[in-house]
């Protein structure tokens, strides 16, 4: 019981250090305060801040660029971009072509993670409960309201079920997170898909909503009979108790690592135009039904050469160097394959007084 | 000099434009904030118009937004607040002047100055790790099981929702409320207490005769700070209410505030017609303000009137 408030405090303090942006950064550049320095900001989708600041720190160590990264949502991210105010932008829900088209943006994946029905039910292991999309359909939409509900306990004859209600817990703020999970529902669903909808923010038919991961992490752990869905470096980070979803194969799997990258393994990068790809019920018998990416957003026309190229070389250098530091943190570094298209994206599309600057 | 003339010397000339400005900067700034929200605003005053205030809806993707949900919601938990908050209030003011021991009252009185220093933010943490599982677990049992019959006590028992908000929010609130009563109730002249208990009357005739009338526009003073901080208050509510957007009769059930909706979307907001929703939820939430104002004024009055006080 302490041990579970005592990580959902540390959780709160580590929101509380990590929202002061930058501040791993800071530490990092005051070594180099000499040396003259090029400045790059961007902003955006809270979800990925800790690896952008780790990243930021670990690259200030031996360059002198200081990369200030402000998690202000995925939303603010994509409205700072378009007023030109940050050198780059971040989002957990991909723009679509025709967006970034209209506002004369480009768009590349950097990691990869999954998202995670979590449950607070006394007595219940962590792994222990299973679900199938058509229950967790159910169970979303209100229509199964109790734990020990028949359909749920004949499929989990091993479980001891409390009996107590469902209090669905979802996010009160518009997020990539909610994108990602909707989008998946709405792909194993028809009525979801037609009564709900995806999106960043949808109308819940149940439910209470807290803000950002942590906020629901926080109300899951609090309320008896709770299930929400978060990030899945959080599931680790606030000791939630995660499912086990049974997946397109058929197969039970838990939310680890390997599922994940099963599941962007089989992804299609090369033919999704803009990057714009859900990785939400792909096929593989190991594969986790629910990941997706979290985007940087940049202009295609750079209004300054210098910033433009450090952007360019710090993105690349997270691509080469980046990915254990990405692991570390429970993210999923890109694929070669992905990266060398990024590469050539950029060759064609980052522009300065109409001429490609990457080399 | 009389109010409402024009010095004549030059000091106080330049002191008389000097205060002038600062006041006349207090009206600017009102006005221009008044203007400058309807500014933002306004794509989603042309669009709703004043169905806005009546709608229930607050569907974010297919963009319809109506602030019912957070009007009642902010109204109710103020309502349950000052229910709490206002006899309690006034009555231990009343024990601390006229009844407590001097040493007692000292003690309770630097606890009152404590209560009310303590960040919101420290109500909201409290009371969703501590008080929450003790409402779930005993109090909405409770309440369901003797008023179950009314709707307003059916339905989950989680902990959370607008009574646990509302009740949060009575905790906050009751700090300020003693302690300015006993301010008011301390500035009573003890001559005129001592007359009255001279010509035999009890105590609670004394606190009924004396010290409440005598006090009234200050009682209602700290009534109104209460009012004033439980409408506005963010981040405690925003931890307890469960932030939902549906209009439910039950008080278990999780609603919002109009604060708390601005605090949990408005950075992530990235729609024009979402923003200028929430920028007019915070006008709606600021003539709310206006109209309590307004009535607190007008209540005063007639109550001055029937209870013959000069001051």
């Amino acid at each position: 019981m302490w041990a579970r408030q005592l990580a959902v405090l540390t959780l709160l303090l580590g929101c509380a250090s990590g929202c002061a942006p930058g501040f791993a950064v800071s530490v990092a550049s005051e070594a180099n305060r000499r040396a003259t320095k090029t400045r790059i900001t961007g902003a955006g989708a809270s979800f990925p801040e800790p690896i952008y600041a780790k990243w930021a720190g670990a690259y200030a160590r031996d360059h002198d660029v200081h990369v200030n990264y402000q998690p202000i949502g995925s939303g603010g991210g994509i409205s700072q971009i378009k007023a030109r105010t940050v050198d780059f932008g971040a989002s957990d829900a991909p723009l679509t072509a025709e967006e970034l088209e209209a506002a004369d943006l480009i768009q590349f994946p950097m990691v990869v993670g999954g998202v995670v029905p979590v449950v607070r039910l006394d007595g219940v292991e962590p792994g222990s409960l299973r679900l199938t999309p058509e229950i967790l359909v159910q169970i979303l939409m209100g229509e199964i309201r109790r734990w020990d509900a028949p359909e749920v306990a004949r499929l989990n004859p091993d479980v001891d079920l409390p009996a107590r209600d469902v209090t669905v817990v979802y996010r009160s703020d518009p997020s990539g997170t909610t994108w990602i999970l909707t989008h998946y529902l709405a792909a194993v669903s028809e009525q979801w898909r037609t009564q709900v909808g995806a999106g960043k923010a949808v109308q819940w038919p149940v439910g209470i909503a807290g803000k950002g991961n942590q906020g629901v992490a926080t109300y899951v752990t609090r309320v008896d009979g709770a299930i929400g869905y978060v990030e899945q470096a959080f599931v680790e980070l606030a000791d939630l108790t995660h499912v086990r979803l049974q997946n397109q194969a058929g197969e039970f799997v838990a939310p680890t690592r390997e599922t994940v990258a099963a599941a962007a393994a089989n992804a299609d990068w090369a033919s999704a135009a803009g990057f714009h790809l859900k990785l939400v019920n792909q096929p593989g018998a190991q594969s986790w039904p629910i990941a997706g990416a979290t985007f940087i957003l940049l202009n295609r026309q750079q209004d300054d050469l210098t910033t433009a190229r450090a952007v360019l070389e710090f993105f690349a250098w997270c691509y080469e160097q980046g990915g254990s530091l990405a692991l570390e943190l429970g993210y999923l570094p890109m694929p070669q394959n992905v990266v060398e298209l990024v590469a050539a994206d950029w060759k064609r599309e980052v522009q300065f007084d109409g001429r490609p600057i990457a080399q | 000099m009389a109010p409402g003339t024009v010095p004549k010397s030059f000091g106080d000339r330049l002191f008389f434009v000097v205060t002038a400005c600062a006041a006349a900067l207090v009206l600017a700034l009102l006005v221009v904030l008044v203007l400058r929200l309807t500014q933002y605003a306004w794509p989603a005053i042309s669009r709703f118009g004043l169905r806005f205030l009546v709608d229930g809806r607050w569907d974010i993707g297919a963009e319809q937004f109506g602030a019912a949900s957070s009007i009642y919601g902010t109204l109710i938990t103020t309502l349950i607040a000052m229910l709490i908050a206002a006899p309690l209030g006034v009555a231990s003011a009343m024990f601390l002047v006229e009844m407590a021991p001097s040493w007692l009252s000292g003690s309770v009185g630097v606890a009152l100055e404590l209560l009310a220093a303590v960040p919101s933010i420290i109500y909201g943490m409290w009371g969703l790790f501590i008080f929450a599982p003790f409402m779930a677990n005993y109090v909405q049992p409770t309440l369901a099981g003797w008023l179950g019959f009314l709707p307003l006590f059916q339905g989950p028992k989680m902990g959370l929702g607008v009574l646990t908000a509302g009740i949060i929010l009575a905790l906050m609130i009751l700090p300020f409320i003693t302690a300015v009563s006993r301010d008011v109730f301390r500035l009573v002249p003890p001559v005129m207490k001592e007359s009255a208990y001279g010509v035999g009357a009890t105590t609670w005739e004394v606190t009924r005769d004396v010290s409440l009338r005598y006090g009234v526009a200050g009682i209602a003073g700290a009534l109104f700070l209460g009012l004033g901080r439980a409408l506005g208050e963010t981040m405690a509510v925003t931890f307890v209410i469960g932030n939902n957007h549906a209009l439910s009769a039950s008080l278990f059930d999780a609603g919002n505030t109009i604060a708390s909706t601005l605090a949990n979307e408005f950075a992530e907001a990235d729609s024009d017609l979402h923003r200028a929703a929430l920028v007019e939820l915070g006008l709606v939430l600021f003539g709310m303000t206006l109209v309590f104002q307004l009535l607190a004024q007008l209540w005063l009055r007639r109550v001055r009137k029937s209870m013959g006080s000069r001051r």
